[in-house]
């Protein structure tokens, strides 16, 4: 298996692993990138393709197909923030992302979806974005949709998913297949650790390739400290070189200078670092209104072979739940499957002792559903802040409140439904003291009763947004509806933090849409050309 | 929801227990070696091998597995797990907070089990936030072993050449 990635470095693309300096550094660039995600990746090959000398810098290791071995002993530790286990303040909520060259774009499971229409029109009465409409971002997505490969996933669903499609079936309930971002996909189910083929498009493989081609420099195993601020201006950023372990300071420092800087470190880590940055924020709104998509799961067994560890993680979702209700009524929710593999099962499952052993034993015989919460939107859903550490590392306080329950336990009723009515045997919410039921008329007399409380009822997020919000004026958001940061005129954020809400989908392709359309507009106006034609 | 009376004596609680346990450090010199050692079976139980040779094999391997994943975790987050286990091997918060007497290699395989659930159950967050690090850290050693996947019929991941 080729590994295009080293071939690139061997034909002399920029890398610096800041783990390898052993000086102070200063490097100087038109525009320095902070974080090589979605919302990085795509700035890159914009604004180098548009002759702009570029340096990106990612806190986390290059690592590429080579590297991957579909281990999870080496990808939550490598490639995921904080070894896959950063939580909220409280611990309640266990949250997956992304901490390597391509950020969660390198590990997340493909699942593509444009803004859904509800979201932007909420946008446009609600936070003042008159500009983004689904007329205005349809060619974003359109494009980035192309340059990405996204296609509703052609092959039949594993057997996971095949498990939703049937019970959703029986029930009435509309399943839709889901478009994923893959070229020649193996179909092997490995998409959280990396991607051993290069099929997913991911940045790694797309727009930070691209962006290097184009003369761009990467700066890997770089964590930015603090930006430093002149006026109006963003005059430097400070940054921290890490050792090979990721973790610990090298004690190296590196000073970045430039025209321009863009954030996109993703919501946690871009209000962060403006917190730690003492940035102007007269309205106190940095890391406040941070969402998760809180997820809710059901594990069902079935007699029949499941293999939740094999096949496209995610083929087919149900929006139906989303949409019975008004945008700020009670929360709805997205259903889809999630892959198993023994670790990740192993430590979301509950129990311990004999009961967990015996659940782990019927492994390949165990499917399960999850329910995506979509918050932000309810006046009661008002999301988590952030907040810094002692040491400057940013946590999330994420209150589960009454809101998120009650959508919780419809999730946890209706997803019991479905798996019995696609032929499971036994069913659980994952749960400390559910008892697990037989039957669906057990599912739901005991499921109306559970106390769901945190700690209790597991909930996890792969999905973090929110946290330097754009809006239409400085009272009520961070930064503009381009990304441009109300109080500093050098200043944009690319990702997922600019959203006033979340988004009600996986949402790797709301931020590649609407950066691709920031980048462009951002281009022309570092460049002096023309503004995109699609605009 | 917890309320803001429970969570202002879990704080107190837990902070006092926390500064008095982490000033002696006891987890520090194999301390929590020891925990883990006594820990992990009944965790395990049904898993790990019953007896012999295999059992010690998996156990030892368990317990740097598990030292591997702390190193893995943020430095904040590895400071607070340090404060577990210190909280676990220090004798009067032992006692205080986990509710055993023995010490624990005496620990019976009941009073561990009751010690789960208690603190599984506890009404306060950080006592079952606790116990979630246990289990997951104990759990996430276990199953990335791949001679631990033949157990649940896991194939481990396919060729790709």
């Amino acid at each position: 298996m080729r590994d295009p990635f080293h071939d690139g470095l061997a034909s002399g693309w920029k890398h610096i692993d800041a783990s390898g300096l052993s000086a102070d550094q200063t490097f100087e660039a038109d525009v320095v990138i902070i974080g090589s995600g979605a919302g990085g990746g795509v700035t890159a090959e914009i604004l180098s393709t548009s002759g702009l000398r570029i340096i990106l810098i990612e806190e986390g290791p290059l690592r590429s197909s080579e590297d991957f071995k579909m281990r999870e002993s080496d990808a939550y530790p490598e490639l995921y923030q904080e070894s896959a286990s950063r939580k909220t303040a409280d611990k309640a909520i266990n949250i997956m992302q992304g901490r390597c060259v391509g950020g969660s774009t390198t590990v997340n499971w493909t699942s593509s979806f444009r803004t859904p229409r509800s979201t932007l029109e909420w946008w446009q009465s609600a936070w003042g974005l008159k500009r983004l409409t689904v007329d205005s971002m349809a060619p974003w997505f359109a494009a980035m949709e192309r340059r990405l490969h996204v296609a509703p996933w052609p092959l039949p669903p594993n057997q996971n998913n095949a498990a939703l499609v049937r019970g959703a079936a029986h029930l009435g309930i509309p399943v839709n297949v889901i478009p994923r971002n893959v070229k020649r996909c193996w179909n092997l189910g490995y998409c959280g650790m990396g991607c051993p083929t290069n099929a997913k498009q991911s940045m790694l493989v797309t727009t930070i390739p691209a962006a290097l081609e184009h003369g761009a420099m990467l700066i890997s195993r770089l964590r930015a400290e603090k930006l430093e601020f002149s006026g109006r201006q963003v005059s430097a950023l400070a940054a921290t070189a890490l050792k090979a372990d990721g973790l610990h300071p090298s004690g190296v420092t590196v000073t970045l200078r430039a025209r321009h800087f863009v954030l996109a470190g993703g919501a946690i880590n871009s209000p962060a670092l403006l917190m730690r940055s003492r940035a102007t924020d007269p309205h106190e709104l940095l890391g406040k209104r941070t969402f998760l998509h809180p997820v809710v799961i059901s594990a069902a067994l079935f007699n029949e072979t499941i293999m939740a560890s094999s096949g496209a993680p995610q083929s087919v979702y149900s929006d139906h739940f989303q949409e019975l209700a008004a945008v700020d009524g009670p929360l709805g929710f997205k259903l889809e499957s999630a892959p198993l593999h023994p670790v990740l099962f192993a430590t979301t499952l509950q129990g311990w002792g004999e009961p967990h052993a015996r659940l782990m034993r019927s492994f390949t015989h165990s499917q399960t559903t999850l329910a995506l919460i979509r918050d932000g939107f309810h006046p009661e859903s008002r999301g988590g802040q952030v907040v810094l550490r002692a040491d400057g590392s940013p946590v999330l306080d994420y209150p589960l409140n009454d809101v998120i329950w009650d959508a919780a336990r419809r999730a946890l009723l209706v997803m019991a439904e479905i798996q019995f009515a696609a032929g499971a045997t036994w069913v659980t919410p994952v749960h400390e003291t559910s008892p697990g039921y037989s039957s669906w008329p057990e599912a739901r007399d005991g499921i109306v009763g559970l106390p769901l409380a945190p700690l209790r009822c597991r909930v996890v997020s792969a999905h973090v947004m929110g946290g330097c919000r754009m809006a239409d004026t400085a009272e009520r958001g961070v930064v503009n509806d381009e990304g441009r940061h109300f109080a500093y005129d050098n200043l944009s954020i690319h990702d997922g933090s600019v959203f006033p809400t979340s988004i009600g989908a996986n949402p790797q392709l709301s931020i590649y849409g609407l950066v691709a359309r920031n980048a462009s507009l951002l281009a022309a106006a570092l460049t002096g050309r023309p503004k995109p034609a699609i605009l | 929801m917890t309320s803001r009376r429970e969570f202002l004596k879990t704080g107190l609680a837990g902070g006092l227990l926390l500064n008095v346990a982490g000033c002696t450090r006891p987890s520090a010199d194999g301390g929590r070696e020891v925990i883990l050692k006594a820990l992990i079976p009944v965790l395990l139980a049904g898993a790990l091998a019953s007896e012999g040779e295999a059992r010690q094999t998996q156990l030892a391997l368990t317990i740097s597995g598990v030292g591997k994943a702390i190193d893995g975790l943020s430095l904040a987050t590895q400071k607070e797990v340090g404060e577990l286990f210190d909280l676990l091997a220090f004798p009067p918060t032992r006692i205080l907070a986990a509710g055993l007497w023995s010490s624990w290699p005496e620990a019976s395989p009941v009073a561990i089990g009751e010690f789960l659930e208690n603190w599984r159950h506890s009404r306060f967050n950080l006592l079952k936030s606790g116990y979630a690090a246990l289990h997951d850290l104990v759990f996430g050693a276990w199953y990335a072993r791949p001679d631990t996947w033949a157990a649940i019929g896991y194939p481990g991941p396919p060729k790709v050449e």
